[in-house]
């Protein structure tokens, strides 16, 4: 299991900026160790967001994004108090989701 | 002698034609099936056999994201030729100096903006995230990527059906010289 994410939601104005870091290798499957073997790709593949419930974003993403990723959105029409839920998988089937509440 | 050349040429010119036939029979082909593909998906969609509030690996458009041109992961994405729209804004830094993390920001302001797509035209696999927007999200997205080398990132944009494309070169400074 991988470690927790952590999780910013902020309402500025109407709109509720989410910030999201995620704890992953992020391991492209292109880089090779000291030995010259190639490291096994590993990766988030899938990304969702859910506010007050709701889902609002639906990401798919490749070995391309950093190492330990950090998304940021927006969204209009959330409160402060809604539940945030972020959840991801990852090409090996890790999975992981953390909560938290918009300020 | 002359009519030993002649032959030469021609036998060549047929073998250019052959050629140049093949491929395009094949690219039709694959984009046939594309289209067959992801018909069906619309139909288990919404025949409810896939539950789209499952985070789901499975949906992994792995023809896209294992495309090794642009131009293979547009059409992986259906995009075929998106056009320039002034209302889709790509913000990424002009010169990194580490190319393992390059913040990216990507806002839509064309009405109805459902999907936001980044490529990294001169990475490996040039798509590097997807993101589908509802409920009331704004159609802006920030990221960090992974840069192999100086490359144009791109944003493609959905609305309406329609795909548009925001790109922006960044250039990328291997062992700190500052450029």
């Amino acid at each position: 299991m991988a470690d927790p994410m952590k999780i910013r939601a902020q309402m500025k104005g109407d709109v509720a900026e989410i910030r999201v870091l995620m704890s992953h290798a992020m391991e492209t499957g292109q880089r090779k160790d000291a030995a010259g073997k190639v490291i096994p790709a590993h990766f988030i593949q899938a990304v969702t967001v859910e506010v007050g419930g709701k889902k609002i974003v639906e990401g798919q993403i490749g070995g391309s994004v950093s190492r330990n990723p950090v998304f940021g959105f927006k969204m209009k029409g959330a409160k402060a108090g809604d539940k945030v839920v972020v959840s991801w998988v990852d090409n090996k089937g890790d999975k992981r989701s953390d909560e938290a509440v918009i300020a | 002698m002359t009519r030993v050349n002649l032959e030469y040429i021609s036998f060549n010119n047929n073998h250019s034609t052959r050629e140049g036939i093949n491929p395009m029979n094949t690219t039709r082909r694959t984009v046939l099936k594309g289209a067959t593909a992801s018909s069906i998906l619309a139909g288990l969609i919404a025949a409810g056999a896939l539950r789209p509030t499952q985070v789901l690996a499975a949906d992994w458009n792995k023809a896209a994201f294992e495309a090794h041109e642009t131009s293979g992961a547009l059409k992986g994405l259906g995009a075929g030729a998106p056009a320039e729209h002034k209302d889709l804004m790509i913000k990424v830094p002009d010169i990194a100096e580490n190319g393992a993390v390059v913040p990216v920001d990507v806002t839509s302001n064309i009405p109805n903006t459902i999907s936001i797509a980044i490529l990294v035209d001169k990475n490996p696999f040039p798509l590097n995230a997807v993101f589908d927007f509802a409920n009331g999200a704004v159609a802006d997205v920030s990221a960090r990527l992974k840069l192999g080398q100086t490359s144009l990132v791109k944003a493609i944009a959905k609305a309406d059906g329609k795909f548009y494309i925001a790109q922006k070169e960044c250039k990328v400074t291997v062992g700190g010289c500052g450029g």
